[in-house]
């Protein structure tokens, strides 16, 4: 018989919380994209507005993680999630600032012609979005299995990236006149792949929450 | 008067209305006077905690709702104790009517040396009900308010000295909602309770929140934290007699309280 029911309830909803943060999250990253693809200014400067949501949301969810702390004694796994909580929000909230740092970006190229038709970058943004919201399943469904999964295709996004970064090398030793263009690109991969290193953050406090190990998943490669 | 609520520790927000109110209380049990102009709005149907040392005058404050004072020889209140904007210590109030309204829990569980049946329906009988069918409606919907009704439904006729610590507690309890109570005043509720019995009662106390308006008297500032929504923290002055320190919401007194008194005694600096 479940006795604390109060309590367990308000954890769930610090968790239902965080989901709903994530797909704030999930939702930034791939408005920017879809902005630099259309080259979409406005759709740019609701990325940045919103993003002081995003921030909101992390502080309102870590402002209950510490009531909860600091009222409700949490024991063993409960205070590993809520500790948890705290790590993943941060995560999140940093997502958030990459697909902000996007669409300031965006605004930056502005009406320049594109350097290449887009293909690898919304390759890495739609493979992150997807590591980032079966990244926090895991984290609802306490599968440390799936996160560790989750974590190793990172290697992917690496990959992606790399193989973004020899192409735009190759436009900027060809033509000297791209690199501002290129290099802009580049930062944008760049965010990407910070993105997934921090999903990978992400699958390490899920690892936590379950066994109480803190551990760390394969360092990235860049 | 309404209370001013910041964020009500994101537990269901209670209603904004106050439910019991002292202003410029103070206590004298002869010449010693054990409370100095307390003022306090207590708001309905949530659970408001009194903390503080010993001897800091908490029971003593409890005791004011239900006019428990009154049996103390020498004891004298001065100024408004109200339940509903109505002054309990006027001439005009049926003393009998107002503990009706306001019940209370005890340190000890205390049932009587009866059944788990009669226990439940002592008070209703004395208030005039004898209707078996109506009187075993009650015992049943008491005692599934209190979370024990599973636990004793089917030895409703057996001693009640027989139950547990934790289940004798809960017995108390559905013995206080038998009567309809409005409010519900606990002394130290689980102090004779193991850990379990204590979270039990604790998750009870929270379920009935939705309908009653509680305070409770604890020097456990964990369980405060825990379980209420409001906290006021007392302490005794040089004389001893107890003064509010601070009031205020339990998430915003446990992580950010505004008097360095309250701050040191939450840390345990003193105490």
């Amino acid at each position: 018989m479940e006795i604390r029911t109060t309590f367990h309830k308000r954890l769930r909803d610090i968790q239902d919380e965080l989901l709903a943060m994530g797909s704030m999250v999930e939702k930034a990253i791939s408005r920017s994209i879809e902005a630099l693809k259309n080259r979409d200014l406005k759709l740019a400067n609701q990325i940045i507005a919103d993003d002081r949501k995003i921030n909101e949301k992390r502080f309102e969810i870590e402002e209950t993680c510490i009531q909860l702390i600091a009222t409700q004694q949490p024991m063993a796994g409960d205070l590993r999630t809520i500790v948890s909580v705290l790590s993943i929000i941060s995560e999140l909230e940093r997502i958030g600032d990459h697909a902000e740092g996007i669409a300031k970006i965006v605004i930056m190229i502005g009406d320049e012609p594109p350097l290449k038709p887009l293909i690898d970058i919304p390759r890495m943004a739609e493979k992150t979005i997807d590591m980032l919201h079966r990244s926090l399943d895991a984290f609802m469904s306490c599968d440390q299995e799936i996160a560790q999964k989750i974590a190793a295709e990172d290697d992917a996004i690496d990959d992606l990236y790399n193989q973004v970064y020899r192409e735009l090398v190759s436009y900027m030793v060809e033509d000297p006149k791209t690199i501002t263009r290129a290099t802009r690109l580049l930062w944008v991969a760049h965010n990407l792949e910070r993105c997934a290193d921090r999903v990978t953050n992400i699958c390490e406090r899920i690892v936590f929450t379950v066994t109480g190990k803190m551990c760390e998943i394969d360092a990235s490669k860049y | 008067m309404s209370v001013n609520y910041e964020v009500l520790s994101n537990r269901a927000a209670p209603t904004s209305e106050t439910k019991l109110k002292t202003e410029k209380v103070n206590l004298f049990y002869g010449t010693f006077q054990a409370l100095r102009n307390i003022s306090l709005d207590v708001p309905k149907q949530a659970i408001t905690a009194i903390i503080g040392p010993s001897g800091c005058g908490k029971s003593s404050f409890l005791r004011l709702f239900n006019r428990m004072n009154d049996l103390i020889i020498g004891a004298r209140v001065a100024g408004a104790v109200e339940i509903d904007d109505i002054d309990i210590y006027d001439k005009d109030v049926d003393v009998v009517e107002l503990r009706k309204r306001v019940g209370m829990v005890f340190q000890k569980p205390n049932p009587f040396p009866m059944s788990v049946f009669e226990n439940v329906v002592f008070g209703p009988r004395r208030h005039g009900k004898t209707n078996r069918h109506e009187l075993a409606g009650i015992v049943e919907q008491s005692l599934r308010q209190a979370a024990l009704w599973d636990e004793v439904k089917d030895k409703l006729g057996q001693s009640a000295l027989a139950l547990s610590g934790g289940q004798q507690q809960r017995l108390c309890i559905a013995r206080v909602l038998a009567v309809e109570p409005e409010v519900i005043l606990m002394d130290e509720p689980c102090s004779a309770l193991d850990p379990i019995a204590t979270l039990r009662i604790e998750d009870l106390m929270r379920n009935l929140s939705d309908d009653y308006t509680i305070v409770i008297v604890t020097h456990n500032m964990q369980q405060a934290a825990r379980v209420s929504d409001m906290a006021a923290f007392l302490m005794m002055e040089e004389d001893r007699a107890g003064t509010l320190v601070e009031y205020g919401p339990t998430s915003q007194l446990f992580t950010n309280p505004k008097d360095k008194r309250t701050e040191d005694y939450i840390t345990g600096r003193f105490g």
